[in-house]
């Protein structure tokens, strides 16, 4: 089986067909444009990573450790704004998304493909600007923005301001683009209910980028004209109401929390199946849910603004809406550990990252509960539970599926494996390093520990020492993660056309795949998920040893 | 090429779909101004003239009307009536931005201007610029989605002469004439919460 896929992986492998940077910098093929998404993101990760190492590093002591208290809360807001609009929202997304979508699709690419490209350089566009951020004096309001502290605040403000505008574009053509995408370009035979339910999950996140996005950057161009031009929107003084800019902003950035799980659940919802080789459990039942998240995600937002003073009428329905969200969320971890049930489980580094994903992306859900109840928010909130659960949900849990998913879709997109039992010293030791930086953070907030804040009182100290040492452990995890797949790139260009014996289209393919994905348009001859005993078709591969 | 069509009108409705929201939170903002200063937005809506409002929101109805005849030109391969109504909808653009040309100067003029550069003299009622900061964001905001509309008529005139257009495919005049019919949606709101206020 192996030798059969080697002998026609070097024939038009996208990766050096056409060659030379100049064609990688113009390509439309939405793998180069997801491979150049990815590693673009790994660098703003490794950016703001650092700043969390230095923030973490700062935590060591309850005074001064070695920043001062103004560059402190320039690093938290780069670290916020950095994490969030450059590396968690395009993440999967612009990665795998572009990467995976089309192939599983049985597409030659997305619908748009030099929109495609237009809105990769875009992000870039957006990614200087924030870097030059840094340059001209920064900004130290918070990734959030909150008014008017940021309309009245020095710094660099207005010009991150204006790069998270810029990026929502990007982020809004890649939504359009798959939506179009999923919508003409399925492989003929392939109807709604046998799309891969990855390519559910990016729709259901398309859907989210362009209804909410656009708000945002109205919210971000408000912002900027208040301080430029003192339109006075946002401005208690002058007659406006800077609690109407948390309404705005929530209205995008509750939904952009979803912009940012649901392409987790997407990837989650391909490697769990694969690795168990049992027919997902629910497929509607997770395909429906995600849609229902993308609706549900967008009437939640206020649960932000618990005390930043609405009336008790309007928190009461919030939270009760809160509470109604956590519902498809649970759906599909439950129909994902059915699908695990009775399985033949191989737990390959996909499927580590995939299981560490349902432990904490479980916790970080279930304390999210804590704060959609209006009487506990009203003590948590703005202390370092809140900053425990937000990272349980957005690290915790999109990037360790970026991670699974990098994993999982490593052999298809460089013909390549990486270290298996390397990768899975990573994937431990990011999952100890994890819950050794955040499970602390929970036991602060409810202490009181409020976050955001320089100095601490000294009882906080042996917590936020354990906090800091565990992001020690996490940062060596990834780069053990990250050496790892570079250090592959000194194996041959063996992996098969299916290593995990997946079901999907994109297993069908040569790894790494010809510039124009499939010789001839593929067919579907088989549900996505399909593992039965029953003859495989022919030309299908067979399932690896289990 | 038709299956490629059809995912370029999927990819303008996705897209007027953002413009409506990101104009909409310009409307929501205005309510809810308009709603705390109900006072100020009524003594300031009048220094704007309902006469040139009027008549602009005259010239774009008729502009989209124009549109759609290009439309219906390219799709019934009239190249000389398609290339006609894409020079008439891109000249009616040209006189409502000749037109708001005349409000805007009129109001920097005499101070009616957005935020901290507002100086009008002689007013009864305070926070009047709280209206002008909205009324030059919503409209300049529109005016700028105008221009592009002509650019983009332009780019359409420029392939109509080359005679890229027939029944066979009309795509981006279809979609251009979407985005177009939007941009004159838009001002039809804009028009009485601006002009009429009561």
């Amino acid at each position: 089986m192996a030798t059969e896929a080697i002998t026609h992986t070097n024939h038009g492998d996208y990766l050096v067909d056409p060659p030379g940077l100049k064609s990688w910098l113009t390509t439309v093929d939405h793998k180069r444009i997801g491979l150049m998404y990815m590693w673009s993101v790994v660098f703003f990760m490794i950016v703001g990573g650092l700043f969390a190492l230095l923030l973490r590093l700062e935590l060591l002591t309850p005074k001064k450790t070695i920043v001062s208290a103004e560059l402190y809360n320039q690093l938290f807001t780069l670290h916020g704004a950095i994490m969030t609009f450059l590396v968690i929202i395009p993440a999967i997304p612009g990665s795998l998304g572009n990467f995976a979508l089309p192939l599983l699709l049985g597409a030659k690419d997305v619908a748009f493909p030099r929109l495609n490209l237009a809105s990769l350089y875009i992000y870039w566009t957006g990614a200087l600007m924030a870097v030059a951020t840094l340059v001209i004096g920064g900004a130290d309001t918070g990734w959030t923005f909150y008014t008017p502290y940021s309309t009245t605040t020095g710094g660099g403000v207005t010009l991150i301001v204006l790069a998270a505008f810029v990026l929502g574009f990007s982020s809004i053509l890649t939504g359009v683009n798959f939506i179009a995408t999923v919508h003409k370009l399925r492989a003929p035979g392939m109807g709604w209910f046998e799309v891969p339910l990855f390519c559910w999950g990016m729709y259901s996140t398309a859907l989210i980028q362009i209804l909410a996005t656009p708000v945002l950057a109205i919210t971000l161009l408000l912002i900027v004209m208040e301080r430029v031009l003192s339109v006075g929107i946002f401005d208690p003084a002058l007659g406006g109401d800077p609690v109407l800019f948390q309404h705005f902003f929530w209205f995008y950035s509750h939904p952009a929390v979803y912009i940012m799980i649901l392409p987790a659940m997407a990837v989650i919802s391909e490697v769990i199946p694969t690795f168990s080789k049992k027919t997902i459990f629910g497929y509607k039942a997770i395909a429906f849910s995600s849609v229902a998240i993308a609706l549900l995600g967008f009437l939640v937002w206020a649960h932000h603004m618990f005390v930043a003073g609405m009336s008790l009428f309007a928190g009461a329905i919030f939270s009760f809406l809160t509470f109604f969200i956590a519902i498809p969320s649970a759906i599909k971890v439950f129909n994902w550990i059915a699908t695990m049930w009775r399985g033949s489980i191989t737990l390959g580094t996909p499927m580590i990252y995939a299981i560490n994903f349902l432990l904490l992306f479980t916790i970080g859900g279930l304390t999210g509960l804590f704060l959609a109840a209006l009487s506990t928010d009203v003590h948590l909130h703005d202390t370092y539970f809140v900053v425990a659960h937000f990272h349980y949900v957005m690290a915790g849990s999109n990037l360790i599926a970026l991670l699974a998913g990098i994993h999982y879709w490593w052999p298809k997109m460089f013909g390549r494996f990486y270290n298996e039992a390397m990768g899975k010293i990573a994937a431990a030791l990011v999952f100890i390093g994890f819950n050794a930086t955040f499970l602390p953070q929970f036991l602060l907030g409810s202490r009181g520990m409020p976050r955001r804040y320089y100095n601490y009182l000294e009882q906080f100290q042996t917590l936020h020492v354990f906090s800091t040492v565990g992001s020690w452990v996490l940062a060596i995890g990834l780069f053990l993660a990250l050496a790892n797949l570079l250090a592959s790139f000194r194996n041959k260009k063996e992996a098969p056309a299916n290593p995990w014996g997946g079901r999907t289209l994109e297993w069908e393919t040569s790894s790494p795949p010809t510039t124009h994905n499939f010789e001839g348009q593929p067919v579907l001859k088989h549900g996505p998920y399909d593992y039965r005993p029953e003859p495989a078709p022919v030309g299908a591969p067979e399932p690896t040893h289990h | 090429m038709s299956q490629q069509f059809d995912a370029a009108k999927i990819g303008m409705w996705l897209f007027l779909v953002t413009e409506v929201l990101m104009f909409g939170g310009l409307f929501i903002g205005y309510g809810i101004m308009h709603a705390k200063h109900p006072a100020a937005f009524q003594a300031a809506h009048h220094h704007l003239d309902r006469i040139l409002g009027s008549v602009n929101t005259i010239v774009l109805l008729v502009s989209s009307f124009t549109m759609v005849l290009a439309v219906w030109a390219a799709q019934t391969s009239r190249l000389k009536a398609l290339i006609t109504n894409l020079w008439l909808t891109f000249g009616l653009a040209g006189v409502f931005l000749v037109i708001k040309y005349f409000e805007y100067s009129h109001k920097f003029h005499e101070g009616l201007l957005p935020g901290r550069f507002y100086s009008h003299m002689g007013d009864t009622v305070p926070g009047q610029f709280l209206f002008f900061s909205f009324y030059f964001m919503m409209t300049g905001l529109h005016g700028i989605h105008v221009v592009i509309g002509m650019v983009a008529i332009l780019l359409l005139l420029r392939r109509a002469y080359k005679g890229h257009f027939s029944a066979s495919y009309f795509g981006p005049v279809e979609i251009t004439g979407l985005y177009w019919h939007l941009v004159d949606l838009i001002w039809i709101y804009l028009f009485p919460l601006m002009y009429l206020v009561s």
